[in-house]
């Protein structure tokens, strides 16, 4: 009995700790600049204070923010594809091959991926300055696939792993090229896995704000995260937090988006019935 | 349809170790050929060569008129059937026949006519649109050997393809694939390591020992006349009796007392001093229920009696030299065995009486005694006319 209420009692606890930020950022888009303003602590806007879809409309017109959700959106996309392509590639080598240095790639990988954002932003600054990719697109994504790939290439070297190498030679057999067998085999087993790579970089490069503020000047490149920040308003010393909160809304829906999708495609055991046992 | 011929196929791995060491096998066209072993006698690593999976060190591999040594397993045009079937979990039961004719890129209303064929022929039918993961193990292999025969392959080849069902199923599926190749008419090679699947499915059976081709013979031929302590150990079960014997004239003595055995047969031993005597169960009987002629009997006290029906086995202990102890003790490490204490298997009659603990009469065919040279493991009174081929050189490294 104890059990069956401590469950839900502990799912609830831990799903509102969790929502509560997310519910007060969407209570707060729905308020007027000035119930804000002068203060209006309740969860809904008292009367008169509702902005309705206002402050939706507001910053949905405002060119900035229409500029950088198309940036984030952009620059994430191609993230994703690129480091889940390359990583697909890399982590089957190392799962398959035996080389000198394997090891040392995998080590070197998770070395790069604890590396502090921080620390690189400096360097890479002066660097995409002088080599003219400061404030651009690729300027961006390159530094979100030196981040993403290791890890991508670890979770997706574990699910490869997992794949029976009799799964690969019967597809040569059967009269398959490396590649096809590659393709039509070996990638469709690892969906789990590349969905699960997916999602994991295109977190990390929409929620970027480290990069995205140091590597942008302009409305060319800058996303949602950093373009959010410049944010102020008419009046520098009251930033207009409800505008501010339904652009945060707003940038989350595509994740959300993202994760729905996905999340159909990551079904375990995939691979159930391929083999004996 | 071709036939395969290996002409001193070795492969050594890394280290040097040669996993088949000159192995010479020629497979005619429509033939079943079996290979047979216990584990790491270099069976699987055969196969792989002749489909391309492993890389060949030395020697010949000639499918039809072709030196296939240098091709991709996708240019062999054989179709395999694995041990663990492999089938392909993202894909219905009929992609995954399909599979080969679209890496073909046959027409869709062949893939079809071929598919549902080789289907009906499975009798797969009502399970086409299913996935592998909600197939039992016997449905799989079926799909596993679908996979296969919807090609037009050369030659089929299996990996241990029973080795995953259970007893009753691998009995069926035996006498299925039996049906299929006889039917299809397609040179096969199967892999196995059971010595009931090498005897009831192969026209013939090559006996591997580490790498070292035993004997190519039909099962006849092996079991009634095996080419050395091995191959006589492996094949038949319960397995070959193994006895200490020293040969005088035509009697020769056991450890029970002396048996007459034929001129020939005496003649080849003549003066060869210990030998490793060898009765199959079955040329046993309870003298008080044998009605054969000739034959010789002797008296024995039974340890123990397994009474099954139709027949009974019994079993009777016995002390070997040191000299004929080490050479079983090795033979039964060869055959993947324990070494458990020297006894006699002695096949009876449903109807015999002996119980444990009796001293019972037991008749013993003395015609289909072996002799082996215990040093070399050799069979001395092997019938050369009707033993297939024996490798020379695995006899001496017994």
């Amino acid at each position: 009995m104890k059990n069956k209420i401590g469950l839900p009692v502990g799912v609830l606890l831990i799903l509102a700790w969790c929502l509560l930020p997310v519910a007060w950022i969407i209570s707060l888009s729905f308020k007027s600049q000035t119930a804000i303003t002068n203060g209006s602590p309740g969860f809904f806007p008292a009367s008169g204070d509702g902005a309705g879809w206002q402050n939706y409309a507001d910053v949905l017109a405002n060119d900035q923010f229409r500029r950088a959700i198309i940036n984030s959106i952009g620059i994430s996309l191609i993230a994703t594809t690129l480091s889940v392509l390359i990583a697909t590639l890399a982590a089957y080598a190392i799962a398959r091959l035996e080389f000198r240095g394997k090891k040392l790639v995998l080590t070197m990988a998770l070395v790069i991926a604890m590396f502090p954002v921080v620390s690189l932003v400096g360097p890479l600054f002066d660097l995409w300055r002088a080599v003219g990719l400061y404030d651009t697109w690729p300027g961006l994504i390159i530094p979100y696939l030196s981040f993403t790939l290791p890890l991508a290439i670890w979770t997706l070297s574990a699910f490869f792993r997992e794949i029976p190498w009799e799964m690969e030679q019967a597809a040569q057999v059967d009269g398959a090229t490396s590649w096809q067998a590659f393709r039509r085999v070996i990638v469709p087993l690892a969906a789990p896995g590349v969905f699960t790579a997916a999602i994991l970089t295109f977190f990390f490069a929409w929620n970027d704000f480290v990069f995205g503020i140091s590597l942008t000047s302009t409305e060319a490149a800058r996303p949602i995260p950093a373009s959010l920040s410049f944010f102020v308003g008419s009046d520098p010393f009251n930033r207009p937090a409800s505008l501010l909160a339904a652009g945060a809304v707003i940038s989350t829906i595509p994740i959300v988006i993202i994760i729905l999708l996905f999340q159909r495609k990551i079904v375990a055991g995939l691979t159930s019935g391929a083999v004996k046992g | 349809m071709a036939a395969i011929d290996m002409k001193n196929i070795v492969k050594k791995y890394g280290d040097g170790f040669p996993a088949v060491n000159d192995v010479s096998i020629d497979v005619q066209d429509g033939e079943f050929m079996i290979l047979v072993g216990p584990s790491g006698c270099g069976k699987s690593t055969l196969l792989r060569m002749i489909v391309g999976l492993e890389d060949i060190t030395d020697g010949d591999m000639m499918i039809g008129d072709k030196r296939v040594n240098d091709l991709a397993p996708r240019d062999r045009n054989l179709a395999m059937v694995f041990q663990n079937y492999a089938l392909y979990p993202h894909l219905t039961v009929y992609e995954n026949i399909a599979f080969p004719l679209r890496l073909a890129k046959a027409p869709d209303s062949e893939v079809d006519e071929k598919v549902r064929a080789a289907s009906a022929t499975l009798e797969l039918d009502e399970h086409l649109e299913r996935k592998p993961g909600n197939l039992s193990g016997g449905q799989r292999q079926r799909v596993a050997m679908g996979r296969a025969i919807v090609r037009d392959a050369d030659a089929f080849l299996f990996d241990e393809p029973l080795s995953n069902l259970d007893a009753k199923l691998r009995g069926q599926m035996r006498s299925e694939i039996a049906r299929l190749q006889k039917r299809l008419g397609i040179t096969t090679v199967y892999v196995t390591h059971d010595q009931t699947e090498a005897m009831t499915l192969g026209d013939r059976v090559a006996v591997l020992k580490r790498g070292v081709l035993q004997q190519l013979a039909t099962p006849r031929e092996l079991y009634e006349n095996p080419g050395n302590l091995f191959v006589a150990g492996f094949i038949g079960s319960p397995p070959m009796n193994f006895l200490p014997a020293t040969v005088e004239g035509t009697s020769v003595q056991l450890p029970f007392g002396s048996v007459e055995i034929p001129a020939d047969k005496a003649a080849k031993v003549e003066g060869r001093g210990l030998l490793i005597a060898g009765v199959r169960p079955g040329d046993f009987e309870d003298a008080a229920v044998a009605d054969k002629q000739g034959g010789s009997t002797f008296h024995a006290t039974v340890d123990r009696v397994e009474w099954l029906g139709n027949e009974a086995y019994a079993y009777v202990p016995f002390e070997a030299p040191d000299e004929v102890r080490d050479q079983l003790t090795q033979l039964e490490k060869d055959l993947d065995g324990d070494s458990l204490r020297t006894q006699l298997v002695v096949g009876l009659d449903g109807s015999s009486r002996v119980a444990a603990g009796d001293e019972a009469e037991i008749w013993m065919n003395t015609d289909k005694l072996h002799l082996f040279d215990p040093a070399t493991g050799e069979n001395l009174t092997v019938d050369r006319e009707h033993a297939g081929r024996l490798e020379e050189r695995a006899l001496t490294t017994v």
